[in-house]
């Protein structure tokens, strides 16, 4: 079971590398592109074959590991 | 005189100039700690230096806050020894949450590498004691993410309790918060900060401003 973390800077956080893609874009002719933020994702190849406890599971590790609760926000998503 | 631990994470690459300006100071050599031990007993002092530990992968120091030694530091942490991160090592006391806050990606994006000044807020504590207060004194610093950050009620307590350490006394060039450089632990043991006094020790280095700090913890 595949479980999909996505970690992101929090609201209010400053993210200077999506301001810089930002610029880029505008740059390159995007007009259209305001704000920017980019996070990272993360897949986890899980033994596991409940979708819950996958989920739960993930979650823990993101608490624990993959997200620093500080400055990040992160989701979980199951997929297959 | 503190017996001395320094730690050494794969891709740590500052032990040898902090271990260098501890023995100046102290007059005998500290003991290099690799960071798969688990008993650091016998220190006083243990010292996490700069560099990249484990690449930088994830987070800075996300991946060496959770070596086996950092056990050991919490437990030598919550029995009252001394404590001092430097730059990566700065970053990876916050990760273990042995500090508060994080240390975010620069303001300006770019990799800074240049002397900074930086203002003493208190010279009572051990790591202090042979600066004054108020006292500005250069030190290089080399890092990609020293852009401190933490949320304002946490920010107004390290400032309502004296846990700032040091800040940027002329630009604040990483963007930190409130132009914080270092900070302390709740019991001033623990200091952590992004530039580096110990590569300002010896006038052949360009200057001696950093040597003050080891005085203080070879004087305590």
């Amino acid at each position: 079971m595949k479980a999909i973390v996505t970690v992101m800077l929090k609201d209010g956080v400053l993210d200077p590398q999506g301001k810089a893609i930002g610029h880029a874009l505008n740059n390159l002719g995007f007009a259209q592109v305001g704000e920017v933020r980019a996070g990272k994702i993360i897949e986890l190849e899980l033994a596991e074959t409940d979708a819950a406890a996958a989920k739960i599971a993930a979650e823990d590790m993101a608490k624990k590991l993959l997200a620093n609760s500080v400055i990040e926000s992160f989701r979980v998503e199951i997929a297959g | 005189m503190m017996r001395t631990g320094i730690l050494l994470f794969p891709g740590i690459n500052r032990e040898r100039d902090m271990a260098i300006a501890v023995e100046r100071s102290f007059g005998a050599a500290p003991r290099i700690v690799w960071h798969k031990e688990t008993d650091l007993s016998g220190l006083d002092l243990v010292i996490i230096p700069g560099g990249f530990s484990f690449g930088d992968y994830l987070r800075c120091g996300a991946m060496a806050a959770q070596s086996p030694v950092m056990t050991a530091v919490r437990t030598h942490a919550a029995r009252g020894g001394y404590v001092l991160g430097v730059c990566n090592g700065f970053q990876i006391l916050t990760e273990a949450g042995l500090l508060p806050g994080a240390l975010l990606r620069n303001a300006g994006l770019r990799f800074l590498s240049m002397d900074t000044l930086l203002k003493v807020e208190r010279a009572d504590t051990v790591f202090t004691s042979q600066y004054q207060k108020g006292e500005v004194f250069r030190a290089p610093m080399a890092h990609g993410d020293g852009n401190y950050a933490a949320d304002p009620e946490t920010l107004d307590r390290l400032e309502g309790e004296g846990l700032v350490a040091f800040r940027y006394a002329a630009e604040n060039h990483n963007g930190s918060a409130r132009a914080i450089a270092g900070i302390y632990s709740e019991n001033h043991r623990i200091l952590g900060l992004m530039p580096h006094p110990e590569d300002l020790v010896d006038p052949l280095m360009g200057g001696t401003d950093g040597k003050p700090l080891f005085d203080s913890l070879a004087a305590a």
